[in-house]
């Protein structure tokens, strides 16, 4: 297939057979990451600038190894808000940036619509690292591909997503990829992070952690922020362990060959025991490791690159 | 002298829908003149056939941003918006810059209208010093300053004990007190309806409670102490509910609702459009079927812009950081009569709400009707030409509205104020 899109705002409205293309695209830059020398030509003389407005060490790091593969030129602009504080817009940094002529914007932003907003403005292409509580898709291609390679499939697998499902763009991408892709999506937390019109999105919604991880293909934990806790939507990060923490014991109730996902950083002890993140099964250092390969394929197709075998 | 020859003479105050000639004298509406128009008249002429005329429109609701953000809106271009819009008065609310907590503010207000104005101003002043919910203002030296009521607006009065304080010592004056009713704790700095838009695209969520926990303990209030309570934009099923019960109980209690709310929902925020962004936000169907039903079985008495001008930086933004407000004055006429060709209310009702009503709930002498003495203002309206509100017609400073490029139908052609022509569109113009 062609690839048409100028950017990658979010998966809501991607097609099945994008998200196909991408895990094609993907395993091509897999087998180059597997090479003595990992890096090709495709991207050269193209400017990619990743423009983070909020913390990242995983994700900046990812796109900036995933371009400097392809070949190009990377620039890291962070602002933590710092441009914005003295009296920026988005829009006025954004138009800076792009009077130095980079071929790709790579953003993340702490409002939702950002990478949208700046889509309408800016004549780059523009790829969404995670916009306030609304998307985070190269999160969710790398997950999906993670589970590809393990499982061999997504459709029908019992996936189950665990967490504060209301602020998470992480969920809400993996909700859209997912389902497309056919999984059986299933999504637990408490009743104050998992809203209930979100039995919209075709998911399977629960309370219990256990009916959610209970024959399970996949245990996807997510982030869950301490600053949640003091906003009241939990007691204690103790009590939310008890109710929502993946131990043993519950992961005991998914499948054998189950895998446990986390999209990072993880917190210890609340999420997930400390000696579960670390087991066998686990795949968050996988996840990790296919975030690149995912990442030079959106940049390559978002570049309309040549020749991966150059 | 002035002769609106030809029209529907529609005024509900006076039990009035008839044809007629309405002829206006020295500031006042003059009398009504029956049977074939005179065939000659000392004075200007305008043919109203086919037209409605009725009292001049007001709007109870309106930001004029002056004093202190006059790049946004000022009175002189506000009230060249209400003309335009078929608005003879409008109410403008106390968050300016300083806030008109103080009567020199009021009569700053009232002179610059008086000066430059294309409307009667009705400054309404703050219900606390500074909008900070803590003390109230001096309510009767701002009210002889020319201060037609009292409000927050943009703020809710949390504490329950000022609000009742205020609602007590008002009483005996009379004085409306206008409420935004909005529990801050519970709308938890969302910025859309608590729904599936808002979950669907990641915006922090106000629920419908959050008004509603603050209509119904205001609501409360007014049983308690008898004062006279206005609850501004109401925007949820449940707060038109807690209206139809308060005014059952025959409380001294009324309410407003805004066009966005009874036209729009929140799936306008879909590709997030800044535009849509207001406070209270745009509800749920369910919520614009039941403002639907309050505005035709009377239990919401008017009709109100809320008018909230905002220059482009503060809507070509990111929507977390766009500021909430959508500009009304030129489309609040149009929106309010498609709900006539919906069948949801009659002519007359469209006059009650957009004149009678509010003239009544602000105790505004003379103005709400056209009886003999009454004062001159009139708007002439033509119920069906069709017009698109284009962005380059706005009078406002500020363009920040959701209908821009919407077809309407139904318009102002003639706007007297006070006996003067602010607005006289040409007969099938177009451009507006």
């Amino acid at each position: 297939m062609d690839w048409k899109r100028k950017h990658i705002l979010g998966l809501s409205d991607f097609l099945p057979d994008e998200i196909e293309f991408v895990m094609d695209t993907s395993r091509s830059m897999e087998e180059v990451l597997s090479r003595d020398i990992k890096k090709v030509p495709t991207l050269r003389g193209k400017m990619v600038v990743n423009l983070f407005f909020e913390p990242s060490t995983r994700t900046r790091t990812s796109f900036e190894i995933a371009g400097k593969r392809l070949s190009a030129d990377v620039v890291n602009f962070s602002s933590s808000g710092s441009s914005q504080s003295k009296g920026e817009t988005l829009l006025d940094t954004a138009r800076n940036i792009e009077a130095m002529k980079p071929c790709i914007l790579v953003m993340r932003h702490n409002a939702s619509g950002a990478a949208r907003f700046l889509s309408r403005h800016l004549s780059c292409s523009i790829i969404n690292a995670g916009d306030g509580l609304n998307e985070h898709p190269s999160q969710a291609l790398l997950d999906l591909y993670t589970i590809l390679k393990v499982k061999g499939k997504v459709a029908g697998l019992k996936v189950a997503i665990i967490g504060d499902i209301l602020h998470s763009r992480v969920a809400r991408s993996n909700i859209h990829c997912l389902g497309k892709m056919g999984a059986n999506l299933w999504l637990c937390g408490p009743a104050t992070l998992l809203p209930r019109e979100m039995a919209r999105t075709g998911a399977t919604l629960t309370n219990d952690i256990r009916e959610a991880v209970k024959n399970a293909d996949v245990v996807m934990t997510l982030r869950v922020q301490s600053e949640r806790q003091k906003a009241t939507f939990f007691p204690s990060i103790r009590e939310y362990f008890r109710m929502y923490g993946l131990s043993n014991n519950i992961f005991s109730l998914a499948k054998d060959d189950a895998i446990l996902m986390h999209p990072g950083p993880i917190n210890r002890g609340v999420e997930v025991t400390n000696d579960l993140a670390d087991c066998g099964r686990s795949v968050i250092l996988n996840q990790v490791e296919s975030g690149v390969a995912v990442r030079m394929a959106l940049l390559y197709l978002m570049a309309g690159g040549a020749h991966v075998a150059d | 002298m002035l002769l609106i020859k030809g029209g529907r003479i529609i005024d509900p105050a006076s039990g009035r829908d008839e044809l007629g000639h309405l002829v206006l004298k020295e500031g006042k509406v003059d009398g009504i003149l029956p049977g074939d128009a005179p065939e000659e008249f000392a004075g200007k002429v305008i043919d109203a056939s086919g037209m409605w005329v009725v009292p001049g429109l007001i709007d109870m609701h309106v930001h004029l941003r002056e004093p202190g953000f006059e790049w946004k809106e000022d009175i002189r271009t506000g009230t060249k918006a209400a003309a335009v819009g078929g608005f003879t008065s409008v109410a403008c609310m106390a968050n300016t810059e300083p806030v008109n907590d103080t009567p020199e503010i009021t009569r700053f207000i009232i002179d610059k209208a008086n000066r430059e104005g294309s409307a009667n101003v009705l400054p309404v002043a703050a219900i606390s010093r500074g909008l900070a919910g803590k003390e109230m203002t001096d309510f009767t030296e701002l009210s002889e300053a020319g201060a037609a009521a009292f409000s927050d607006d943009g703020k809710y009065v949390a504490n329950s004990l000022l609000m009742r304080r205020v609602m007590e010592y008002a009483r005996p004056f009379g004085f409306p007190v206008l409420v935004h009713a909005e529990d801050p704790d519970l709308a938890a700095g969302g910025y859309a309806n608590e729904g599936w838009n808002a979950i669907r695209l990641g915006i922090a969520g106000a629920p419908a409670v959050a008004e509603e926990v603050a209509i119904a303990r205001d609501i409360l209030i007014a049983r308690q102490t008898g004062g006279r309570l206005h609850i501004q934009h109401i925007s949820t099923r449940m707060g038109v509910e807690m209206l139809r019960m308060a005014k059952r109980a025959g409380l001294n209690v009324t309410g407003e609702t805004a066009p966005h709310y009874f036209t729009l929902t929140d799936a306008a925020l879909e590709g997030y459009d800044t535009n849509a962004k207001v406070n209270p936000p745009l509800r749920s169907e369910e919520d614009r079927m039941a403002v639907l039903e309050g505005l035709r079985d009377g239990t919401i008495d008017a009709i109100a812009s809320d008018h909230a001008p905002h220059d482009d930086s503060l809507k070509e933004c990111e929507f977390s950081s766009a500021a909430c407000g959508i500009i009304g004055l030129q489309t609040t006429l149009s929106l309010a009569l498609a709900l006539m060709k919906e069948g949801t209310i009659s002519p007359v009702r469209v006059v009650e709400l957009l004149s009678a009503s509010p003239a009544r709930i602000l105790s505004l002498r003379g103005k709400g009707t056209l009886a003999p003495g009454a004062d001159a203002d009139v708007t002439v309206i033509d119920p069906e030409t069709e017009w698109e509100f284009r962005r380059e017609a706005i009078m406002s400073k500020s363009k920040n509205s959701p209908f821009i490029g919407w077809k309407l139908r139904g318009r102002a052609v003639a706007t007297i104020c006070r006996g003067i022509i602010r607005h006289e569109a040409a007969r099938g113009e177009e451009s507006f």
